[in-house]
């Protein structure tokens, strides 16, 4: 690891460590950023879709002896394009299309794993998440998919909001809908791979989530949520991964569960009108 | 002045922004509109009214692209809606009372995705764009707004605010679907004036479907009245002598259109 990380103090003061926190920053970074676009979309729970999908992507890739995140790639992406076609086709609500592909998904996993001699702990790995073991070839994978993502969204992120935002007058003032919101679902499936195996795919939706719901506590605008949330999600990772060093607990479960803490905190303390406008004064607007 | 003599002093040509030819339409067996024939021109300020389930929105929607006629021919900017290279021309509000973003987004934010289409979604936002932004806001009366949360606004500001993206492309026709539905006085004034502005300073028709013209009935070029078809189409004093009222006319003209068979 370069420096300053290989200068880092405990608890990251390790090599596997180092390698946790790179991964688990990008992924810090780049999660809620899709999911602000997500949750202003109202396509929430999407991630958690093309996350089962991916899982028979990895069940796939173990039978074929392919590197899983490859074979987790297409499904998950072919998954995404699949949920967005039938959403925007009208062929299915968003959640009714959303629950399609995430049972699909999961069965397809379930039966290839049973065919590939059932539970392993590379599975496990993938289901849960485990930054810890993440080797220099799957860093590098995770980085340039991220570089990948946070370029895309920052090029496209006006007619993204657009879009996300309104996509009836979109549509009727010539903005490319149908073109914006395919690459957001190739974005999300390419994220969702990108974190798999730092958060887990059971709790990849979290990472996209949780910090936005937060996010939209603290900020007044849109782009204040989008740096409001990845403060919060990267915070969270850090932390996340300190504490799991530390008290030997699952690092997935744990930077999610930070974010959630995050999230109950932030919400207590708007309610007791320590941020944003007193509620008189909103009414009266 | 009527809106075609004022474009004839300004020596410019009246060919029409939209224009719909004997069009026809049907959901299945059920007809909708039949032999509906609709014109624009530019600096024209048109209102179509017609009771609950008279064709408005099917209507709209056929002139606006997202439906095709079974018969008969629309035309924005001279070709088929579909076909329109340049969509920011037109200027579009729809019916909505509330936005409900999930997310925080502030009036501007919303304004300046007004500006997208115009520019080339795909290049960044200049100092212009966020001027006519601007420039939009001030004349909706929402400029001291700008910073503020969209969801945090009434219904009546949202409403300019969606008026205000439309306005922000410098749009050649502006076509509104209910936009002042139980909106404040405060607001219907700043919605007249605005409009008001946007055909006599920049030469863009209107067309404005709405059940509530009282506000704007003294602004009007013409109005067109429909169910199923086209009932009557001209100034606001004809349909005024027979009686309609352009205010809340949900009770009257409902009356009127049966008087009439």
């Amino acid at each position: 690891m370069p420096w300053p990380i290989s200068a880092l103090p405990y608890p990251f003061e390790l090599g596997f460590m180092q390698r946790a926190l790179v991964a688990g920053i990008a992924v810090g970074v780049f999660a809620p950023m899709i999911g602000t676009f997500l949750v202003q979309k109202r396509m929430s729970l999407i991630g958690d879709g093309i996350g089962h999908v991916a899982f028979a992507g990895v069940g796939a890739g173990l039978i074929a002896g392919i590197w899983p995140i490859w074979t987790a790639l297409a499904f998950a992406v072919g998954g995404a394009l699949g949920i967005e076609w039938l959403r925007s086709r009208r062929k299915a609500s968003g959640d009714l299309a959303l629950a399609l592909f995430f049972y699909s998904g999961i069965a397809l996993g379930v039966v290839l794993v049973s065919l590939g001699g059932g539970l392993n702990a590379s599975l496990l790995t993938y289901l849960f998440g485990q930054p810890l073991t993440v080797n220099d070839s799957e860093l590098v994978v995770i980085l340039t998919l991220g570089f990948v993502i946070v370029l895309s969204m920052l090029a496209l992120r006006r007619v993204l909001f657009a879009v996300v935002t309104d996509e009836d007058w979109s549509r009727v003032s010539g903005l490319p809908v149908g073109f914006v919101n395919n690459v957001l679902a190739v974005l999300t499936a390419v994220a969702v791979v990108a974190a798999m195996r730092i958060v887990g795919i059971l709790l990849i939706a979290a990472m996209m989530v949780l910090p936005v719901a937060s996010g939209q506590i603290l900020a007044r605008s849109f782009r204040s949520t989008l740096r409001w949330s990845i403060a919060v999600s990267v915070s969270s990772v850090i932390a996340g991964l300190a504490a799991s060093r530390i008290w030997g607990t699952a690092p997935g479960g744990t930077i999610v569960l930070i974010a959630a803490a995050v999230f109950a905190v932030v919400s207590v303390a708007r309610r007791s009108g320590v941020s944003r406008l007193p509620a008189t004064e909103e009414a009266d607007l | 002045m009527a809106a075609p003599e004022r474009h004839e002093a300004l020596g410019r040509s009246v060919a029409p922004l939209l224009e719909a030819t004997g069009v026809s339409f049907s959901y299945g067996q059920a007809p909708v509109l039949e032999h509906v024939d609709l014109r624009v021109v530019p600096g024209e300020f048109v209102a179509l009214v017609g009771p609950n389930g008279s064709g408005k929105s099917t209507l709209l929607k056929l002139l606006l692209g997202s439906l095709t006629p079974s018969v008969g021919e629309v035309r924005l900017f001279g070709a088929p809606p579909r076909d329109v290279k340049d969509r920011w021309r037109l200027g579009y509000v729809p019916q909505r009372p509330v936005l409900g973003s999930e997310v925080p987004a502030t009036v501007e934010e919303i304004v300046a995705t007004g500006r997208l289409a115009r520019r080339g979604w795909w290049r960044p936002l200049r100092k212009e764009d966020r001027d006519a932004a601007r420039h939009a806001l001030e004349s909706v009366g929402l400029a001291e707004f700008a910073e503020r949360p969209v969801n945090e606004l009434s219904g009546g500001q949202q409403q300019r605010a969606f008026i205000a993206r439309a306005f922000a492309s410098d749009p050649e026709l502006l076509v509104l679907d209910e936009p002042i539905a139980g909106i404040d006085a405060e607001s219907q004034r700043r919605f007249r004036d605005s409009l008001v502005h946007l055909m006599h300073d920049h030469g863009a028709g209107v067309l404005l479907v709405s059940h509530e013209l009282s506000a704007v009935a003294g602004d009007l070029d013409r109005v067109v009245v429909l169910k199923g078809t086209v009932l009557f189409d001209g100034p606001p004093s004809r349909l005024t002598d027979e009686g309609v009222s352009l205010g809340v006319h949900r009770e009257d003209l409902p009356l009127w259109l049966e008087g009439l068979h």
